[in-house]
């Protein structure tokens, strides 16, 4: 069933294109290029930030990191593997996909801390830069309840995030 | 600044730890391999973003960000009882929502910033309402119904079947939304300073 999901969802959308008399081959192509000028400013700041994470990384900081948190990650049942990826990931999205990328190359994809990783990048956001956005655009100073709020979203999902990868594939 | 800091911070936190543990020659050619990682994984998720950006394109133009508006303003207005009244406010609030579960957050931000400017309460400047903080914590909870890009990198490392995390990654957000919508509530329903 979920394999059928992502190509039935391009067929129907290219239906329902078609149907409004859209272009809908030239439409792919317009976005597919805009998709390159994504990547293309998405690159710079991914060969910054893995630098950085790699040196943190091989210098053993990432482990000592996840070592000193690992008892407060483990009581609420969150793989202390993912912290460093837990801790950059309201502030940076670029910074949290370069954490996520290397943390699902070293413990491969499919293995239950690379899909811990996965689904905790894919139900989260950059908390911090959304807020800055919204309450900046709508001249916001007193945000209230807001951030905690937000940052309680941000533990629910990673802690589902574990819970579902555990229950999911083990 | 912030990422200023974070980036000097993590190499300064490095250096220290490598001091410590006497793993200076890992540090040094730790610096190339991880700026050649960053267009390793530029490059393994470039066709999927490109691919995706496509498909998103062709979402807007086909309606479906309406044909979804339709089917959910009924819930969304709920949770903002004051949009109801007004027709762009409505509008905005559920093109941003609805963009974002589709994955389209080039078209969701001016759609979300359009709607805040709309919930703001103008006999309190500089105030954020209760409806404009439920809107801001919907829109960082991450309602996305397919997150194409970490399948992108799980594709680009050869995983199995990319799109296998979808179940799980549903799951996660409609908690992380429901439960921080909840507490945005209960939050706003004990403090009476708004």
């Amino acid at each position: 069933m979920v394999d059928y999901i992502v190509p039935v969802l391009l067929f129907l959308t290219a239906v329902l294109a078609l149907r409004k008399k859209e272009n809908a081959y030239d439409l792919l192509l317009d976005g597919a290029g805009e998709g390159l000028t994504l990547l293309i400013s998405i690159l710079p700041p991914l060969i910054v930030l893995l630098t950085a994470v790699s040196m943190l990384r091989a210098s053993g900081g990432a482990e000592l990191i996840s070592g000193l948190l690992a008892p407060v990650f483990s009581f609420v049942g969150i793989p202390p593997e993912t912290a460093l990826l837990v801790l950059v990931r309201p502030l940076s999205g670029s910074a949290a996909l370069a954490v996520g990328a290397e943390l699902m190359a070293e413990y491969g994809p499919d293995s239950l801390i690379g899909r811990t990783v996965a689904v905790m990048l894919g139900s989260t956001e950059t908390t911090f830069y959304a807020i800055s956005v919204y309450f900046g655009a709508a001249g916001i100073k007193k945000t209230r309840y807001t951030i905690p709020a937000a940052l309680f979203a941000d533990f629910v999902g990673f802690f589902m995030a574990s819970l579902t990868a555990r229950l999911f594939w083990t | 600044m912030l990422m200023s800091w974070i980036w000097t911070g993590l190499v300064g936190v490095s250096i220290l730890c490598a001091a410590v543990l006497g793993k200076g020659h890992d540090l040094a050619s730790a610096i190339v391999e991880g700026a050649q990682n960053g267009v390793s994984v530029a490059v393994s998720i470039a066709g999927a973003i490109c691919l995706w950006t496509g498909v998103g394109k062709l979402m807007e133009r086909a309606g479906l960000t309406r044909l979804l508006s339709r089917l959910l303003s009924p819930v969304l207005l709920r949770l903002f009882p004051s949009a109801g009244g007004d027709a762009s406010a409505r509008h905005y609030l559920t093109a941003n929502i609805c963009a974002n579960l589709l994955g389209l957050g080039n078209a969701a931000t001016p759609m979300g910033i359009q709607a805040a400017k709309r919930l703001a309460d103008p006999k309190r400047p500089g105030i954020a309402t209760d409806e404009l903080c439920r809107l801001v914590v919907l829109n960082t909870a991450s309602i996305q119904l397919i997150p194409a890009n970490v399948a992108a990198v799980r594709a680009g490392l050869g995983a199995a079947a990319p799109f296998d995390i979808l179940p799980a990654v549903w799951v996660t957000s409609l908690s992380s939304a429901v439960l921080g919508v909840l507490a945005a509530f209960i939050m706003g329903a004990m403090r009476k300073d708004g």
